[in-house]
């Protein structure tokens, strides 16, 4: 049974070959000159002082338009690659079967039926896995100097934080396990909704809206964020930034050095009282000088208040995220066998 | 000596409608069974269940006295070609062969590429580009190269022109002759199922209507005509399946152990197709549960 799904799905399995082929191709060649940019660019040394600021932007600055596309564009791939392992392979992987009648070719051999699944679906999502693992073990090598020298260099950036809302599933395993859920879900929709069009339909807009809602909803919880509190003191307020707080209020968001790279949850001014805090409501900030408004402001006692997933944790948030969508991948495999085991099918 | 197919009770729901209900079978081994009703009388739910590719919504059925697929030994022992024959479009024929021998334990590799010479398919040709005739001789080659006990085909010759039609059951008869296989075979045209059938189930309406040895239900069955009157003046035993009446005449479809003394009627046989069509309009004006086994 392994024989006949394998052959069955060796048009996907070069596609992927030839996919992954050019990636790295491409990656191999641009790799060396990168590493060249970051190895003289004093940024390994400075972590240890501090100052990379300087240094970092002008890495970034050095590096051009070229290497940043190329930086993003890989990150999309490997954001677009288990949506299309979901749509493409695993939706239509018993949806073709069952349209052209031959699963009662397949099921009538000597082979239980549960077999055929195990096969087709233990085939498939092993070369998933392999595919996203192999993109992401390529992708994150070649990125791993701009992840280094970003945060320096833009600051808090969210979007430019490996530990964040858009790159973290693009990076170490969690492609992994991406892939594997998404697999697993293109074969369960194929299962049930039985029409290639529909299955593979189903299979992209439920993907896509996991993939944009588990980062907002979920990811920032999967451990309890870490807590930070500074005193908003007459040495920081004059470099702090206005921001929009919760619930429409405005914050003051002082300088934080030292959090370079984490990923900040949330933030909010507390008074001495610890409740939320309005820098708007200060009436000496109204039409007077800053340097007024700014010795009201320190009388006041204000904290700065922030939730944050500090960078040291982005392989524990890889091992947690990609456990929770091999487990989700995993129920839904089960399923399929407990569906296709009752004789639901067909 | 076992069941080819034996059902009771056997009833399969798609939703709201019951595709088949109430069934009670018993197939005997060693027959060419034909199962015959109209288009959606059940046949193909029946034999999908037979095949073990459906599982039934009530009462039981057991293939060679196993429940159907219940496992690879069960499922080597019976050999089934599904309705309009599928094959992987975009595999070769030494493709499916060589998928045969990796499926089947007892896969008869011989066997198949004699078949496949036979039938004068090409073996480097894909699957999608056979003609229909072509394509049911694959399917056919497929379930007997597994060298099955049992094989079930449903309406394997429906969308076949004469001419393939006549060879894939000259085929067919020729594997049983080989083989020694049973066979149990649908089709909604009797006289496909006249030429090699020596067992026959009518099926109407989503229930089983009679069931029987051909022969036994051909001598059991008579077409009486005579002066109009009523039905009910029959001899006791005899059955009426089907009355057509016009102003003098009535013409009736009777079942009877005894033979028909009465000088008054006029008693001819009757052929499959007439009991079969007895069978199939009554079932059509008479939507009461019937269910009729000669044994």
């Amino acid at each position: 049974m392994i024989r006949l799904s394998a052959l069955q799905f060796r048009a996907q399995a070069a596609a992927a070959a030839a996919a992954l082929a050019v990636f790295a191709v491409i990656l191999a060649a641009t790799g060396p000159h990168l590493f060249g940019l970051y190895d003289s660019s004093g940024i390994p040394a400075c972590q240890a002082h501090g100052n990379c600021l300087p240094l970092a932007t002008s890495f970034v600055t050095k590096l051009g338009g070229f290497y940043p596309v190329l930086y993003f564009t890989g990150a999309g791939f490997l954001l677009l690659a288990p949506a299309i392992i979901g749509t493409f392979w695993a939706a239509p992987l018993l949806t073709r079967e069952f349209e052209a009648g031959t699963f009662q070719l397949a099921w009538t051999q000597s082979v239980t039926r549960t077999r055929w699944l195990a096969a087709k679906l233990g085939l498939g999502a092993l070369t998933a896995m392999a595919t996203a693992g192999l993109f992401s073990l390529a992708l994150t090598w070649w990125s791993g100097p701009i992840d280094t020298a970003a945060p320096f260099a833009k600051g808090n950036s969210i979007t430019f934080l490996r530990l964040g809302f858009v790159l973290f599933p693009t990076r170490g395993i969690t492609p992994i396990g991406y892939a594997a859920f998404a697999f697993a879900l293109g074969v369960t929709t194929g299962m049930l909704i039985r029409r290639t069009v529909p299955a593979m339909a189903a299979t992209l807009a439920t993907f896509l809206f996991i993939q944009i809602a588990w980062p907002i909803w979920v990811r920032p919880h999967l451990i309890p964020p870490a807590r930070k509190f500074v005193a908003l003191t007459p040495a920081n307020i004059p470099g702090a930034e206005l921001a929009v707080g919760p619930g429409g209020s405005t914050i003051l968001v002082p300088h934080l050095p030292g959090m370079t790279g984490d990923w900040i949850i949330s933030t909010q001014n507390t008074d001495p009282a610890g409740r939320p805090f309005n820098v708007n409501t200060v009436s000496a900030c109204q039409g007077n000088t800053p340097q007024a408004c700014n010795n009201a402001l320190s009388r006041l006692h204000l904290r700065d208040v922030i939730a944050y997933q500090p960078a040291s944790r982005f392989w524990a948030f890889q091992w947690y995220e990609t456990g929770v969508f091999l487990a989700v991948a995993l129920v839904l495999a089960g399923f399929c066998f407990w569906w296709t085991g009752r004789g639901r099918l067909g | 000596m076992s069941a080819a197919i034996q059902a009771s009770g056997l009833g399969k729901r798609y939703r709201r409608t019951w595709a088949l209900r109430d069934c009670a079978l018993a197939v005997p081994e060693g027959r060419v069974a034909g199962l015959v009703g109209p288009n959606g009388a059940g046949k193909t739910t029946l034999l999908r269940l037979a095949a073990g590719l459906l599982a039934p919504t009530c009462g039981t059925i057991s293939v060679l006295g196993e429940r159907p697929a219940a496992g690879p030994a069960q499922l080597a022992r019976v050999g089934f070609v599904a309705q309009d024959t599928p094959v992987y479009a975009r595999m070769s024929v030494a493709g499916h062969l060589r998928l045969g021998a990796w499926l089947n334990p007892a896969w008869d590799d011989a066997l198949a590429r004699r078949r496949a010479g036979q039938a004068g398919l090409d073996l480097r040709q894909r699957a999608g580009s056979l003609s229909g005739g072509q394509r049911a001789q694959l399917a056919l080659t497929l379930a007997l190269a597994k060298r099955p006990e049992l094989l079930i085909l449903d309406e394997p010759v429906a969308s076949l022109d004469p001419l393939a039609r006549r060879e894939f059951l000259r085929g067919l008869m020729e594997a049983v002759a080989e083989h020694g296989v049973s066979v149990v075979l649908s089709s909604h045209l009797v006289a496909d199922l006249e030429r090699v059938c020596d067992y026959l189930v009518v099926l109407a309406a989503s229930r089983v209507r009679v069931a029987g040895e051909a022969s036994a239900l051909l001598a059991s069955h008579h077409r009486l005509s005579g002066p109009r009157r009523d039905p009910g003046a029959l001899p006791p035993g005899a059955e009426v399946i089907e009355e057509s009446h016009t102003g003098k005449q009535s013409i009736l479809l009777v079942r009877t152990g005894q033979p028909v003394h009465d000088p008054s009627w006029t008693v001819t046989p009757v052929s499959m197709e007439d009991l079969v069509l007895g069978y199939m309009s009554r079932a059509r004006d008479d939507r009461t549960p019937r269910l009729e086994v000669v044994p």
